[in-house]
């Protein structure tokens, strides 16, 4: 067993046990920050994976702004959560059973699919080809996804913004 | 070097791991947490086949950079959708928000 083996096995096990927590806690906070810890380790993969660029987008968008965000809307609507009320609803069993059927399937197709790995290495300027695949051939959807995140920037001032009375 | 079908294995596991969470949660938050955690999954995927089957073209990153995009988006959008909700009407257990159902 190699040395990447190994940190893969560990940042699997961190992964795997975090989104257990994060999808078991009772408190909503606490899920919050084990699932901080689940997108840490998925860096981590990025890392293993040979894709430093798209590790540290991780690291910024989801730890620094998704999380930064679930952890706000926790704090504004905590005050009427109180640690009684139940975290499931009643279909959670089916829920179970739904997960485990999809786990057990994908789990089987995965190792009994024989995947046709090339031995290739990834361009040596990784980062530069991947900002001229942007700007060349994926253009349009770069532009597409820039105008995505205006107006949900838009969208999102205008559904959580305060209604005034006077201006009714 | 790490066989492929680890990472899709940890993939397969964290996808359903946030599919549970996205349909047994009774708060809103939960089920946005789940859903965060299924798209990281497909990510996680995305950026292993690029790196296992077709190193030389970047599409599998470019995807994945995508996703990233469209997450946050969500994110964003869901949370302002959440916060609203708790203003208008003091919950955000999603049972409660059943005005719209027959």
């Amino acid at each position: 067993m190699t040395l990447m083996q190994i940190v893969f096995i560990i940042l699997a096990v961190a992964a795997v046990g975090s989104a257990v927590g994060m999808v078991t806690s009772r408190n909503i906070f606490y899920s919050a920050l084990l699932l901080i810890a689940c997108l840490f380790m998925v860096a981590g993969f990025y890392v293993l994976l040979e894709a430093p660029f798209l590790a540290a987008v991780q690291v910024l968008v989801y730890v620094g702004a998704i999380a930064v965000l679930i952890i706000f809307a926790v704090m504004l609507t905590e005050g009427l959560m109180s640690k009684e009320t139940r975290t499931w609803n009643e279909q959670w069993w089916v829920a179970l059973l739904v997960a485990i059927c999809l786990a057990a399937v994908l789990l089987y197709v995965v190792v009994t699919a024989t995947w046709q790995v090339s031995g290739g290495a990834p361009p040596s300027d990784a980062i530069a080809a991947l900002g001229q695949t942007l700007m060349s051939t994926y253009v349009l959807p770069f532009e597409v996804a820039s105008v995505l995140l205006l107006m949900a920037l838009i969208g999102a001032i205008i559904i959580a913004r305060e209604e005034t009375e006077e201006k009714q | 070097m790490i066989p492929l079908s680890w990472y899709l294995i940890v993939s397969a596991i964290l996808f359903c791991i946030g599919l549970y969470g996205a349909l047994a949660h009774r708060n809103a938050i939960g089920i946005l947490m789940g859903i965060e955690l299924m798209l990281n999954a497909v990510n996680i995927n995305l950026v292993a086949f690029w790196r296992y089957i077709t190193p030389e073209v970047l599409t599998g990153q470019v995807f994945a950079i995508f996703v990233i995009t469209v997450a946050a988006a969500e994110a964003a959008i869901g949370l302002a959708l959440i916060i609203s909700i708790f203003r208008n009407r003091e919950t955000v257990i999603v049972e409660d928000v059943d005005m719209m159902k027959w």
